[in-house]
């Protein structure tokens, strides 16, 4: 079994395997652990739909933080649609996730493919540059730094498969597949599980702030 | 049984011209990364190179690399060169049969000991029984024949590497000569079937230099198989334009876009079809539009379908990944409900406490 053979093989399908489990353990574990019901009659008889709102009200800094929010807030956005972009467009990524799920679109070109690459890697560099600067404001642990790790390790063997630097393009492949393989496995551990946690914190900080009566 | 005669003298007598002859050693040179000006040096050596003696052994194979290499309709001067070398052995092509066959073999091996190139092609089984020549198995008559040879060379990817005979679950056990024979030089050209240049190229090295050339790891002369072919293929522009081909009579297919999807495993194989094509240059796979299914890769039977492409992930007998998330419903539902009991209880606590 060659290097790339075991990656597209084994590798992935255990690591798409562990994110699957882990991912939906942890969402249950935490999801039914409701909070229990207000020990008072809400402030706020539309708390529930404010709640809901926030999900998508808190996608953008509120005015008074607009301007010290605004270097991150425009870096994660560019790495979030750059990685988006990457994820979905790249033919060869379209491929995988066929063979995975049977779903298919156009793909991008190579070239747009490799610029939002390149977007997204140098965002993910903007934003570590920040948290490195600023420990007071992030008291980052490991876990934040191995994070940061597996996401741009995809990013930069991807782009360094697509350019033929390093080994030879298979072995490169293979390399691009374990890490993307890791980054699969450590998703449900870490802060990546934001993906889908966001939804719910921002709800239920939401709908505790309105049924209290604070204005959001 | 090496003669007195000179390649030279015997490409004349063939009535090759001497233009035709020096354009053949051109293209040598430059596949084998030759500086222009040796082009003359190696006509020279060439010409005077002497007949080795050769014997082809066949095992478990289809007799495809040996008509690849003597099918040409014109007799083009790497079937003349390989005309040149003394066949003393070789089932398919030999006259002799039986008892006299083998005689030839035993004579060639006695009479060249240490100084005849052997080639092979077929794998071998490593249950004796499965293939026996004269009552001999292939793996003693491979073992016996190597013993004596000056090099080995494993012609096709079943000598090579085991090839299609080895394919899971590889009922015969087959071997390559590599896996078997350790003690020789080996020098590996794999393919399904092998260019016929880089064979009679191989052999023309051989006669020039005295020595094999550099190989890559996998034991392939880097001459021939030191390009990947994505990177050679004339599709190439419409890979990086993501147009592709989706099916084998789109439009796509029609106007000759990128077969990457359609499952090319050019990617990842190395070998030389886009450069030097198929039957004197006139196209190859990815040419007459089907993708390259990577025939010069170790294992390249069971490296997924021929259709998937290189990006596919090979999930085995159905993933397992929904039986994996069902697994994380039932543990999270009951780290919930532990977690849930644990609240109630402490919420109970403090409300006794108040
Ligand atoms: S047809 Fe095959 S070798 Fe040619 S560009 Fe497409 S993937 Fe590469």
């Amino acid at each position: 079994m060659t290097l790339l053979d075991f990656a597209r093989g084994p590798a992935i399908h255990w690591s798409l395997i562990i994110m699957a489990t882990g991912t939906i353990w942890r969402l249950l574990g935490v999801l039914v652990l409701t909070r229990g019901a207000d020990l008072s009659r809400p402030r706020d008889a539309f708390g529930n739909f404010k709640g809901y709102r926030t999900v998508f009200s808190r996608a953008w800094p509120s005015g008074e933080f607009t301007t010290a929010t605004r270097y991150q807030t425009a870096m994660a956005y560019v790495f979030h649609l750059a990685t988006l972009v990457v994820v979905i467009g790249i033919v060869p990524h379209i491929e995988f996730i066929t063979r995975l799920t049977g779903a298919s679109w156009p793909g991008l070109p190579n070239a747009a493919g490799v610029g939002a690459g390149v977007l997204a890697l140098a965002s993910l560099f903007a934003l570590i540059a920040r948290r490195v600067s600023k420990p007071a404001v992030y008291c980052s642990t490991w876990g934040d730094y191995l994070s940061w790790v597996l996401m741009a390790a995809p990013l930069v063997t991807g782009l360094m498969a697509f350019a033929h630097l390093g080994p030879r393009y298979e072995t490169m492949l293979a390399i691009h597949i374990l890490s993307a393989a890791l980054l699969f496995a450590w998703f449900p551990f870490g802060k990546l599980m934001h993906a889908f946690w966001f939804v719910f914190s921002r709800a239920q900080s939401g709908v505790a702030y309105a049924h209290k009566g604070v204005r959001i | 049984m090496t003669t007195g005669e000179t390649l030279g003298e015997f490409l004349g007598r063939q009535g090759v011209s001497r233009r035709a002859f020096l354009k053949f050693c051109s293209a040598m040179a430059s596949m084998m990364a030759l500086p222009a000006a040796s082009v003359s040096a190696l006509a020279d050596a060439l010409e005077q190179a002497r007949r080795p003696s050769v014997i082809w052994l066949s095992f478990q194979e289809c007799t495809g690399c040996t008509e690849a290499l003597t099918r040409s309709n014109t007799p083009s001067i790497e079937g003349l060169i390989f005309d040149f070398i003394s066949l003393d052995y070789h089932h398919t092509l030999q006259a002799a049969s039986g008892a006299a066959a083998e005689a030839a073999r035993e004579e060639a091996m006695h009479e060249n000991a240490g100084q005849y190139l052997l080639l092979v092609d077929g794998s071998i089984p490593s249950v004796k029984a499965y293939s026996t020549i004269a009552g001999i198995s292939n793996l003693d008559m491979l073992k016996d024949s190597a013993a004596g040879a000056a090099a080995i060379i494993a012609i096709g990817t079943c000598a090579a590497y085991g090839g299609l005979p080895k394919a899971a679950p590889n009922p015969t056990g087959a071997m390559s000569v590599e896996e078997i024979i350790t003690d020789r030089p080996i020098v590996n050209i794999p393919g399904c079937p092998p260019l016929p240049l880089a064979i009679t190229g191989l052999i023309a090295h051989y006669l020039t230099m005295g020595s094999m050339p550099e190989l890559d790891r996998l034991g392939r002369p880097l001459a021939f198989y030191g390009e990947n072919i994505h990177d050679r293929c004339y599709r190439r522009p419409f890979y990086d334009r993501g147009l592709f081909a989706e099916t084998f009579d789109d439009e796509g297919a029609r106007r000759g876009w990128c077969l990457y999807k359609l499952g090319c495993k050019a990617p990842e194989t190395y070998n030389a079809c886009a450069q030097v094509k198929w039957n004197q240059g006139t196209s190859f796979p990815i040419q007459s539009g089907h993708g390259c299914i990577g025939c010069s890769e170790p294992n390249f039977w069971d490296k997924g379908g021929i259709y998937d492409s290189v990006a596919m992930g090979q999930f085995g007998s159905g993933p397992k990944i929904a039986v994996a998330a069902s697994v994380g419903a039932v543990a999270g539902a009951g780290a919930a409900l532990l977690a849930r009991d644990k609240k109630h209880k402490t919420e109970t606590k403090m409300h006794s406490d108040e």
